[in-house]
């Protein structure tokens, strides 16, 4: 995966292991989310519920809200959340979130 | 719940100063910023950032080290990972923190809540791989994560300073997609005088673009017609240029033409926005110490309206003084006497402006953009949606809002309210400013029912719903 | 005369009456108002709704009936009309309990109000289990709900761009951004607007919600309606969680959820709070613990627009014979009784509505 990706990581951060959408990846620790993801060759983030089109991140500051992910049954936004040891991310209420 | 003299929100260059400022002249203060580190966009968690990569960022980027150390003083707590989510009247600020909602009181407030990047809206600008410039920046400065094959697409001096510093980290653009034409430099070039007096800035663009050249990137200027290819994300970027149709393959778009106020927790509040036509946006009407037209809302830096780093540290300090001076730490004399140094910069840093807007005007297709264009990223809301409504008597946003929800989102309409803004003035003949904006409400920033009701403080009373509400 | 009818209000009221004259080969103007006009037409709950309605006052709770009556068949010929759907479900809604008190005391209520209605008021009683077999996602503190089944929700948003496609389709003139300033009859009707518009007209029609207030006692009506605010919460989109609406939250056709309302007396003040918000989401959870994890996306506040025992007001001036007042709080639940039924009334036909009860003869005691 890490092969694929169209990005060039400058630091050498530990890395550990998160789980995105059923796929593990080692990411670097304390990195941010949405950086860390498209580094690892995640070009899309979710589908959009309105179309389904696909969406990836846009403004890296919080704002546009294109990176939504889901953990712990919460989306969130991936430019916004750090990276720990076993993080577990799934596409934004894919299979219906809140059961 | 706790309360402090002075709260500001945001922790960039505007932010940093007017709490150093203020804490220097004995003010309480409280700095609620969304990131986990002070520096706002522009100095993008500097303290980490400066031994890995302070040469790739520049000595501007390293600047915000010094803010960063008045910060860390006693009495100023620095509240990192703060959303603020609603302001109410004087002042009780809401936001959540590590996933609960806390409540904190103010005197005063400071906005200093930046600049967004203005939307450029063009055909396949939401595929995966289109971002902006300044995100770019921002993988670049937080993350050292860079792109190996992007085009940058767009005007204006950030996307030289980017361009500069993906050379210096040995991954240079593809292509430079440039908008602005050479009519536009030579309008501009009537601001020269104001340009001359700020020539630093100019010296720098050069010395960027200089590099730029000398690397080999090859520079496509006068463009028009752009659009980004892909189907899952970007693949290519097509355009005219001259009389010739390019493609340029590539997997990462920035797209970049000027920044723009993020007025979102100013509206909020009720303060009066004017358009500001040489920049091509809304900016709160201030007085020249950042006093907003409610009592006790001050705001400073890149959201009064866009002026850059120094610019905002500067206003920041201005805001400061006035707001020590109304709470009585401070006499006019001594306020006046201390503000003239940064009034000086603050005019010194605002002199190119003029010249820099005239010379890398918005491109004009993203402004109005075709009918098929998406404007509303949320809601998939397109430019001839909008011209739609506008047909069946919408004047203004919040009608637009209510037919066809851009603006729903939660972005807010972040990104598709200054378009909407324009789409509807073009469509009814009306100004900007006779059309207005959306209406922004609590949440700034969308917030979890758990973390509402854990801040409640009366049991549900189930017997006052008995009237129906449709 | 320049038109027929003259429509004072460009929202749900206005324009369902402007569709119905419109369908009876009437000319019409609607002088509608600006961005920033307090619009309970986009502000509301969209429910199109029965239980609850007219407890004291049986005719109210018919007359919300007759309109979720023949509301599918009037939204499907404007959705025709105009190839824009209006999303609309009457599978039933629920008042939701978390006491038994509460419930028992709803119950015998309703059971006077279906005495008073000849029977017709078909609604259940569920228990906590029988309401998490509709509602699984129903929270331990719910005793039980009472399921009415004339109840149902809408788009009220689509209903409302429709209704503005569909008018001006029909050959209806809408003016906008008008505020009107008076209200004379020399002959005909002369509206003049604060941009010195002026419109004539044979007829017209007091529809402008709040503003009726004002406008009201000049063409000799009492008009006694105040705002109630109403702050109502939405989440993100959600995959399908509610499966019917309740007072409580409604799960809407794009996917959030809407959850309201407050009942506040604080004048034409439309702001939100904190602790609107709190409230509405703590008893949202408590209702779908579920929520808990939902992201609140947007929230609002909107004035409800109510006369002084919640009814709707319809009123012919006796000063200004001609002139007609239309209020009422549940503009959309009565929105087809206003395109189908109440032009018939505005025209004096055999086959008008009775609508004696909702005249302001009521507030003449006061």
């Amino acid at each position: 995966m890490k092969t694929a990706s169209p990005f060039l990581e400058l630091d050498n951060e530990p890395r550990v292991n998160v789980v995105f959408d059923g796929n593990a990846l080692s990411l670097p620790e304390g990195a941010n989310l949405a950086a860390a993801l498209m580094a690892a060759g995640v070009n899309v983030f979710r589908h959009t519920p309105v179309s389904g089109a696909p969406r990836g991140p846009f403004c890296m500051m919080g704002a546009c809200f294109d990176c939504l992910v889901e953990i712990d049954g919460t989306t969130k936004q991936a430019c916004m959340t750090v990276v720990t040891d076993g993080l577990e991310i799934t596409r934004a209420h894919r299979d219906g979130a809140l059961t | 719940m706790t309360r402090s003299d002075l709260v500001v929100v945001g922790a960039g260059p505007a932010g940093m100063a007017a709490a150093a400022q203020a804490a220097e002249l004995g003010l309480s203060v409280t700095v609620l910023d969304e990131q986990a580190c002070a520096g706002g966009q522009i100095y993008r968690d500097v303290d980490r950032v400066v031994p890995l990569r302070g040469d790739i960022l520049g000595a501007d980027y390293v600047h915000g080290t010094t803010l960063t150390a008045a910060l860390r003083r006693a009495a100023i707590s620095h509240v990192t990972g703060a959303v603020v989510w609603a302001i109410e009247d004087a002042f009780r600020i809401s936001y959540t923190r590590e996933g609960r909602g806390v409540q904190i009181e103010a005197d005063r407030i400071l906005l200093a809540t930046g600049a967004l990047e203005r939307s450029m809206p063009l055909p396949g600008w939401t595929l995966p791989g289109v971002m902006t410039a300044g995100a770019g920046q921002i993988l670049l400065k937080q993350s050292g994560v860079l792109a190996r094959n992007a085009v940058l697409v767009g005007s204006g001096p950030l996307l030289y300073l980017i361009a500069a510093q993906m050379l210096r980290a040995g991954t240079p653009p593809k292509a430079m997609i440039e908008t602005q034409s050479r009519g536009d430099l030579i309008g501009a070039t009537r601001h020269i005088g104001g340009a001359l007096r700020g020539a630093s800035y100019l010296v720098k663009g050069l010395r960027m673009l200089a590099s730029i050249i000398r690397a080999g990137v090859p520079r496509h200027t006068g463009v028009t017609d752009i659009a980004v290819e892909g189907t899952d994300k970007a693949e290519a970027v097509t355009f005219q240029s001259g009389r010739r149709s390019h493609r340029i393959t590539c997997d990462t778009v920035f797209l970049h033409h000027g920044v723009v106020p993020n007025t979102q927790a100013a509206r909020s509040l009720g303060v009066t926005h004017s358009w500001n036509t040489a920049q091509q946006c809304f900016v709160p009407q201030l007085d020249d110490w950042g006093q907003s037209d409610r009592a006790g809302v001050f705001i400073a830096g890149d959201g009064a309206g866009i002026g850059g780093a120094k610019a905002a540290e500067h206003a920041g300090t201005l805001a400061a003084l006035q707001i020590a001076c109304e709470a009585g730490r401070l006499s006019r004399e001594e306020r006046d006497r201390r503000a003239a140094a940064p009034r000086a910069g603050l005019a010194h840093e605002l002199a190119a402006r003029p010249f820099l807007d005239a010379a890398y005007p918005p491109y004009a297709p993203a402004l109005l953009p075709d009918d098929s264009t998406p404007i509303c990223r949320c809601e998939e809301v397109t430019a001839g949606d909008i011209r739609s409504y506008a047909k069946l008597g919408c004047i203004g946003p919040n009608q637009t809002k209510a037919f066809g929800r851009a603006g729903m989102g939660p972005c807010q309409g972040r990104y598709c309210g200054l378009s909407v803004t324009a789409l509807l003035a073009d469509a009814t003949g009306r100004t900007p400013d006779e059309t207005g904006y959306y209406r922004i409400r609590p949440p700034l920033k969308p917030v979890t029912l758990g973390e509402l009701a854990g801040m409640n403080i009366t049991a549900p009373d189930t017997a006052e719903k008995e009237k129906a509400h449709d | 005369m320049e038109t027929d009818y003259a429509i004072i209000g460009g929202g749900i009221v206005g324009l369902s009456v402007a569709w119905g004259l419109l369908r009876r080969g009437r000319t019409v103007t609607v002088l509608d108002g600006d961005d920033g006009s307090f619009r309970a037409s986009r502000g509301n709950f969209g429910l199109v709704w029965v239980q609850s309605k007219g407890m004291n006052q049986p005719r109210y709770a018919s007359w919300s009936q007759q309109s979720a009556a023949i509301w599918a068949d009037f939204a499907n010929e404007v959705a025709g009309n105009t190839g824009q759907p209006i999303p609309l479900e009457q599978n039933g809604g629920y008042d939701l309990h978390f006491s038994e008190e509460t419930l028992e005391a709803t119950v015998a209520k309703y059971e006077k109000l279906k005495a008073q209605l000849g029977g017709n008021y078909p609604y259940e009683v569920l228990g906590h289990n029988a309401l998490r077999k509709e509602e699984p996602h129903i929270g331990p503190k719910v005793v039980g709900a009472i399921l009415h089944h004339q109840d149902g929700h809408a788009n009220p948003l689509k209903l409302l761009k429709a209704l503005a496609a569909d008018v001006r389709r029909m050959g209806g003139h809408v003016l906008v951004g008008k505020t009107v300033t008076d209200v004379s009859k020399p002959d005909g009707f002369h509206i003049t607007c604060a941009d010195g518009t002026i419109v004539t007209s044979g007829k017209v029609v007091l529809s402008a919600g709040l503003g009726a207030a004002q406008l009201g006692p000049k063409m000799g009506f009492k008009a006694p309606v105040r705002p109630q605010r109403g702050q109502v919460l939405i989440t993100e989109k959600l995959p399908k969680m509610i499966n019917r609406p309740s007072l409580i939250a409604r799960q809407v056709d794009e996917g959030g959820i809407q959850i309201g309302a407050t009942n506040e007396e604080v004048g034409l003040d439309d702001k939100v709070t904190q602790t609107g918000l709190s409230g509405l989401a703590a008893e949202a959870i408590a209702a779908y613990p579920a929520l808990a994890r939902a992201q609140l996306v947007r929230s609002w506040g909107a004035l409800r627009v109510l006369s002084p025992d919640g009814l709707p007001i319809y009123q012919q001036s006796t000063e200004m014979p001609g002139a007609f007042l239309v209020t009422c709080h549940s503009g959309i639940t009565l929105a087809a009784a206003h395109a189908r039924l109440l032009p018939e009334w505005l025209e004096g036909t055999d086959a008008a509505p009775d609508l004696e009860v909702f005249s302001e003869d009521r507030f003449s005691v006061s």
